[in-house]
């Protein structure tokens, strides 16, 4: 993974509480087996209509959409399914981070594991952050991650919370993987004070 | 003296490998459940690192959501799932990983067959690349869904990065009034906190009125804790538990079942344990629950009217439940009772064990469903097909005017062709009534099997309790 650490951004905003994860990327398509196109198909059953033509009102068909990097979502975004192939859709868009006043559990780890920042303010930042972009849809939002801190144009700078191990695997590039094998010993200390309990074989 | 724990901290605890400072846990996963949606990817992952799968005997894997419900000594038409469920054929076949594939008499909802096969135990860690693994909390596991990378870490590894959830109890009291069941417990439940009230926590369900459930019945209320927000929910494990895992076939046998019990007597939460959020439902004041909406949380008990959005507190809530109207086609105000529908799904991990086609076939034992709808009936899994169909259930839903299919998800996620057209209205077991879930421009009423299988003979949505 490539390691992030400050970036700036356009802004599109769905301030729609409870957007889940089937609207993010219909089940229909996670028929593929790796994770290439999702890009094309992410918020599909609002995006096109049931021709398969761009709706013109839906904001991620908007000019202003185009080389967004930053999705301004309602509250509680990305419940519902586990499916990764939402993270990865957002990403294969150009997202780079979501910001929202809350998250669904298991996007959020998904996205932490990608590198797709949820980054999560208070009411009052997500109101502002909303007028902003309505008024002007060319606004830039700058995220910086080494100092956890969110600037918006004409407003405050905004710090926000992530915890220190995702952290320093996002700004180092590490993958997760790479720190659980490190526990190897661990691993087998315990399966030896722990027998099998479960055979599938 | 030792501090009182919950059930999940006790678990919680036993699989911690190891916790450096400023690092999630790294913890331990008993089982690991594998289907063919979530898991190509981490497949690949192990394949590009040249890694192995480090633990086969604690990974099994099975094909549900993509696989078609019809006469299984057919090819799979669609040729990107037949691509998807041949490449976990590969994919177990290179990394040693046992496989229920269609036909072995095994197959099934990765929720279904982990009990049915006694799997699914009391005090494990258990994870699936899936939502729904929440289910498997009902056997007093800890147990969640997680995402691909995930995935491909327990394969690595069979280890897990956790920070540690919160608590949060949810306390049934009370007798189940005529015609309420587990369904409508847990629809009420999220009605109540909001579908992501439980963010952040793991639910434990207790009270009275969870210990009078069956196994079954528990798994309906487990399943839908992710509707809720939570990842986990768990019921304690009692005489109900230990009666439905004695002689499966994957169950502790012998002395090893003796000491089995004993550890899982231990478990539950013990006196003047303290969880982070409490709540409480009066089961004896409930109604058959059913939804309105475009989430789970947006139920209703039966006999109320769509609710009018300018009614609610707070605006972000009112534009939410206007566009799922919108969607759904439903006026506020007017009554649910008696609106038209053209499907009914009896089926998903949420209501497709035997006990669910029971309710449903008493039900439709002696009747016809309205010649205006289409009714799926889907088991969960073979082994509950068999079982039905030795109980002449399949009889009983066929006399009736009901379709009888091979077992898979199905109509829950309509990614196998069983799908609604645009505008049709379903009731349905099942967990999900998102936008297009049940395929793109449906509208779906999540209800009990009881409600499904009434709403089905009146060919509109049906208070069960007018037909006992
Ligand atoms: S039945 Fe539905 S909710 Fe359950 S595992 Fe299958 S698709 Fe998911």
């Amino acid at each position: 993974m490539e390691p992030i650490t400050a970036f700036s951004g356009r802004m599109v905003a769905l301030p729609m509480r409870d957007i889940d994860t089937d609207q993010i990327i219909p089940a229909r398509f996670l028929k593929t087996i790796d994770k290439e196109g999702l890009g094309e198909d992410l918020f599909h059953d609002w995006r096109y209509d049931s021709q398969g033509r761009p709706k013109p009102d839906f904001i991620l068909n908007q000019p202003s959409a185009e080389g967004a990097a930053i999705l301004l979502a309602g509250d509680n975004f990305g419940c519902g399914s586990s499916r990764e192939h939402a993270p990865w859709a957002l990403m294969a868009f150009g997202f780079r981070a979501v910001v929202s006043t809350s998250f669904g559990d298991i996007f959020r780890n998904n996205s932490l594991k990608n590198g797709l920042l949820p980054i999560i303010v208070d009411e009052t930042t997500h109101s502002k952050m909303l007028a902003l972009v309505e008024k002007d849809g060319s606004a830039e939002a700058k995220v910086d991650l080494p100092e956890q801190l969110l600037r918006i144009p004409g407003g405050p700078e905004v710090s926000f919370s992530i915890d220190a191990f995702s952290k320093k695997c996002l700004t180092a590039g590490l993958d997760q993987l790479g720190y659980i094998r490190r526990q190897e010993a661990a691993i087998a200390a315990y399966e030896q004070t722990h027998p099998a309990n479960i055979h599938t074989l | 003296m030792t501090k009182a724990r919950t059930l999940f901290e006790k678990i919680w605890g036993d699989h911690i490998v190891t916790h450096e400072p400023n690092c999630p846990a790294v913890l331990y996963i008993d089982l690991h459940l594998v289907h063919e949606v979530t898991s190509p990817q981490a497949f690949q992952g192990l394949r590009d690192r040249g890694a192995k799968v480090f633990r086969p005997g604690r990974t099994l894997a099975t094909v549900d959501h993509s696989i078609p419900t019809t006469d299984r000594s057919l090819p799979i038409i669609d040729p990107i799932a037949a691509r998807q469920v041949d490449q976990l054929r590969i994919n177990c076949r290179d990394f040693g990983v046992p496989l229920y594939d269609l036909g072995s008499g095994h197959q099934g909802i990765v929720h279904v067959i982990g009990p049915e096969l006694g799997l699914t135990q009391p005090g494990i860690t258990l994870v699936c690349g899936d939502s729904h693994t929440s289910t498997h909390g009902a056997f007093g596991t800890l147990a969640f869904g997680i995402g691909t990378t995930e995935v491909e870490h327990v394969l690595a590894t069979q280890c897990l990065l956790q920070h540690k959830p919160k608590t949060y109890e949810a306390r049934f009291e009370g007798a189940l009034p005529k015609g309420i069941v587990a369904k409508d417990l847990i629809l009420a439940l999220i009605a109540k906190i909001g579908i992501g009230g439980g963010t952040g926590h793991v639910l434990e369900y207790r009270g009275s009125a969870i210990g009078s459930l069956a196994m079954e019945a528990r798994m309906t209320i487990c399943n839908m804790s992710i509707e809720g927000g939570a990842r986990a929910g768990m019921i304690a494990p009692d005489d109900t538990t230990i009666e439905y895992l004695a002689g499966r076939p994957r169950a502790p046998q012998g002395a090893d079942w003796e000491r089995a019990v004993a550890r899982w007597r231990r478990l539950p939460t013990d006196e003047g344990a303290a969880y982070d959020r409490r709540v409480s439902v009066d089961v004896s004041q409930l109604e058959p629950m059913i939804t309105y909406g475009t989430n789970p949380g947006m139920g209703v008990p039966i006999t109320q009217a769509v609710p009018e959005p300018s009614s609610l507190p707070d605006a972000n809530q009112s534009a939410a439940l206007r566009k799922a109207l919108a969607y759904m086609q439903l006026e506020p105000g007017r009554p649910l009772l008696g609106h038209p529908i053209d499907v009914v799904f009896i089926g998903s991990c949420t209501n497709s064990r035997l006990s669910d086609l029971r309710l449903a076939a008493s039900l439709m034992k002696g009747r016809k469903v309205s010649p205006k709808v289409r009714v799926l009936v889907v088991p969960g899994s073979e082994e509950v097909k068999r079982q039905a169909e030795a109980e002449n259930l399949r009889e009983v839903f066929e006399a009736a005017g009901a379709e009888w299919r091979e077992a898979g998800c199905s109509m829950c996620i309509a990614m196998n062709g069983d799908q609604l057209e645009p505008g049709q209205y379903c009731v349905s077991t099942s967990n999900r009534n998102f936008e297009g879930r049940q395929g793109k421009g449906g509208r779906t009423f999540l209800a009990s099997p009881l409600t499904a299988a009434a709403s089905a003979i009146h060919g509109a949505i049906t208070d069960v309790r007018t037909m006992l």
